[in-house]
């Protein structure tokens, strides 16, 4: 019962909604349409989830350890002030104390830490960059050409364009093409292994 | 010889410290003496900013800003320079953001662009907000907006909305332009352009871009704006100038710097080798 | 600027030194700033949350709409929240397995279409010999070849090793291509802050 029933849910929705897609008549539509929104419905339970998850990690923090205390402290009262600075829908709007915290805490903390990428991958290039073997230097030189495009060098530039274009519309284009019809498979056959209850790990233990 | 061989081991462990000082030195300089570096078009980003100009007055355009802060360095000025120039041909714009932080994109400039052009919400453009699931809200979009947005982002219901009265799914939209950082790119590709064969063109970050090239070959997408270049390009094309033109400037000094660095390592690690084969 | 909007960009520039901190080492400045975010974003997402999906999905169908079919997903909804009991974990199974079916039946022919059918049909495109069609067949060797580097059923050795060879150097090139463009973004992301601080100066000293 508790692994039968969700096998025998899975099965009965994707063979459904599978054959759905080859027959379109209005039923097959009607279904289709209001399983996807239910989905939606779930999802929205599903996230709520894993916002209770964040409070009650950081609780358990705030009681117990004494390093993270304060840190989670900040957690939980800065997310308590967004709560009820969005409580009313109007306050989504440009210009309340909600959007002003998500334009002048969110945005420059969230777009900076993702910024000191870019002093690692300076890093990275400086060091992983070297031409030691055949691939390694096909590797660099692509890189290289790439990374040369946005430097202005008159003539060079120009021919360096055309070069850059070939890459990506030719060699990279068929590199990629390769990746994503491997996904692609991938992922019908493993789509195909849930459905028939062979690939069941998503059902967790016990 | 000895002294030699040290200067090139120097050439290949520059300490990182010193790496990101001259990093760090590669994007002031550009603040403090400013210069224009040219931009040249490519025929993706071209074939996005015909589509848009192209159409005209009662042509709707579905806007997909699906990006959180953490990338809208690169993708804030294509949706502007797009939002802006829709506005000034008088196209109708339909926005959705289903990423999680998207809805915060959206409303810090769509004001300030609408205003600008003296655009009015739910009569020029309609914001209908964020649902979770991207890839099942991309699907039930192609048959009604309705039925995953009933209200707007502003809880207004769809059946008062002007804009949204006589268009019932986004196929009945000119095209559908996703400026988008992550997967949900590929949820347009395989559900809005697979399913319901709707005309595409993406606005992606650098690191995604030449992942989306197959899609271009393969016509799934009809354009392709790749990271701040693209930004810059479509700035160019549609005159509508912010950040995309005037990082270019830094670009160039930062790619110097570090293409610098490669060569160094590089000349380095020849030499080193070289003296080692010398040596025996 | 008004005198809020400058203090409110004063809190803003301030929180990207903290995290620009990070570069020399890890520091309580960082931490705050950090932490700071993930309540901010925990509390805008919740009220995102309840405004534009909980009010849609069950409060305005269910108790304004009387659509009580609306209740099932609900309940499945709330069965997620099962996960938390030991004893009743199991029940979650039942709603995870109701999103499985469906977004799996749902995905299965649209991937094979678009991933597979659309990638080998402007694969397939018929031979010229101009530049154009020199591409396309050389845009064709480099998938068969990159494919058969994927392929694992055969030893790599003999023809189809230099097959899988040409396949790796393409796919080389690709890494390549997408690394170039990679240090473009990771630099834009800096730019954007240089500038933000740059206009955040400027603005103060009234220039």
């Amino acid at each position: 019962m508790k692994k039968s029933l969700p096998l025998g849910i899975v099965f009965f929705a994707g063979v459904v909604m599978f054959f759905q897609h080859f027959i379109p008549t209005d039923q097959s539509e009607f279904i289709y349409k209001y399983a996807n929104d239910w989905l939606i419905c779930i999802g929205v339970y599903a996230m709520l989830l894993g916002i209770w998850s964040l409070i009650r990690v950081t609780l358990h923090k705030a009681r117990h350890d004494p390093n993270e205390r304060f840190y989670a402290i900040v957690t939980l009262v800065s997310m308590g002030i967004m709560i009820v600075a969005g409580w009313d829908v109007d306050n989504l709007r440009a210009g309340s104390l909600f959007m002003n915290m998500f334009n002048y805490i969110l945005i420059p903390v969230q777009a900076t830490i993702f910024s000191l990428l870019a002093f690692y991958v300076a890093s990275a290039a400086y060091r992983a960059f070297r031409a030691r073997t055949v691939l390694a230097t096909l590797l660099l030189f692509t890189a290289f050409v790439v990374m040369l495009r946005m430097i202005p060098l008159g003539y060079i530039s120009e021919l360096n364009q055309y070069l850059v274009a070939w890459i990506l519309s030719v060699p990279n284009l068929a590199a990629k093409r390769a990746i994503i019809m491997g996904v692609g498979l991938g992922m019908m056959a493993t789509s195909i292994k849930i459905i028939l209850g062979i690939e069941r790990q998503y059902l967790g233990g016990d | 010889m000895a002294k030699q061989e040290n200067l090139f081991d120097k050439m290949m462990s520059i300490d990182r410290r010193v790496i990101y000082l001259l990093l760090g030195l590669a994007v002031i300089v550009p603040a403090i003496f400013p210069f224009d570096v040219p931009v040249a078009t490519t025929p993706e980003v071209e074939s996005v900013f015909h589509f848009v100009d192209s159409l005209g007055t009662g042509d709707y355009l579905f806007l997909g800003v699906d990006y959180d802060p953490s990338t809208m360095a690169e993708l804030h000025p294509m949706t502007k320079a797009i939002l802006s120039q829709c506005f000034s041909q008088d196209v109708k714009v339909i926005i959705t953001a289903l990423s999680q932080n998207g809805p915060g994109m959206v409303e810090s400039i769509i004001n300030e662009i609408a205003d600008q052009y003296g655009a009015k919400n739910h009569i020029d453009y309609c914001f209908l907000g964020y649902k979770p699931y991207p890839g099942i809200v991309v699907l039930n979009m192609g048959v009604n907006f309705k039925l995953t947005f009933p209200n707007d982002y502003y809880g207004a219901s769809l059946d008062t909305i002007p804009v949204m009265q006589g268009i019932k799914n986004y196929t009945e939209c000119a095209g559908v332009i996703d400026v988008c950082a992550g997967n949900i790119a590929d949820m347009w590709i395989q559900f809005g352009n697979g399913r319901y064969g709707v005309p595409l063109a993406l606005g992606v970050t650098g690191v995604m871009a030449s992942d989306y090239y197959p899609y271009l070959q393969s016509g799934q997408i009809f354009g392709l704006m790749p990271g701040m270049k693209g930004a810059a390009e479509y700035e160019s094309l549609s005159g509508y100038k912010t950040t995309g033109i005037r990082s270019m400037a830094y670009q160039t000094s930062t790619h110097v710097i570090i293409l610098a660095f490669i060569i160094i390592s590089n000349i380095g690690w020849f030499l080193s080798r070289k003296e080692e084969k010398k040596i025996g | 600027m008004g005198t809020a909007e400058l203090l409110w960009n004063g809190l803003a520039a301030l929180l990207t030194l903290f995290i620009f901190s990070f570069l020399y080492r890890d520091n309580v400045f960082y931490k705050f700033a950090e932490r700071l975010v993930a309540g901010v974003s925990a509390g805008y997402w919740t009220i995102l949350l309840y405004h534009t999906s909980f009010t849609d999905k069950v409060i305005v169908p269910i108790f304004e709409q009387q659509h009580y079919w609306y209740i099932i997903p609900s309940i499945l909804g709330i069965m997620m929240w099962t996960r938390f009991s030991r004893k009743w974990a199991w029940l979650s199974r039942i709603s995870l397995a109701f999103y499985i079916g469906i977004a799996t039946g749902v995905a299965l022919p649209i991937a094979m279409y678009a991933s597979i059918y659309r990638q080998l049909q402007a694969s397939m495109v018929s031979i010229s010999l101009d530049w154009a069609g020199i591409n396309s067949a050389l845009v064709t060797i480099g998938l068969l070849c990159s494919l058969a580097y994927f392929y694992f059923s055969k030893e790599h050795d003999g023809w189809f090793g230099g097959i899988s060879r040409v396949g790796i150097y393409t796919l080389m090139i690709g890494f390549g291509a997408g690394f170039g463009l990679t240090v473009m973004g990771r630099i834009s992301l800096l730019i954007d802050r240089v500038l933000f601080l740059k206009d955040y100066v400027l603005t103060l000293f009234g220039a």
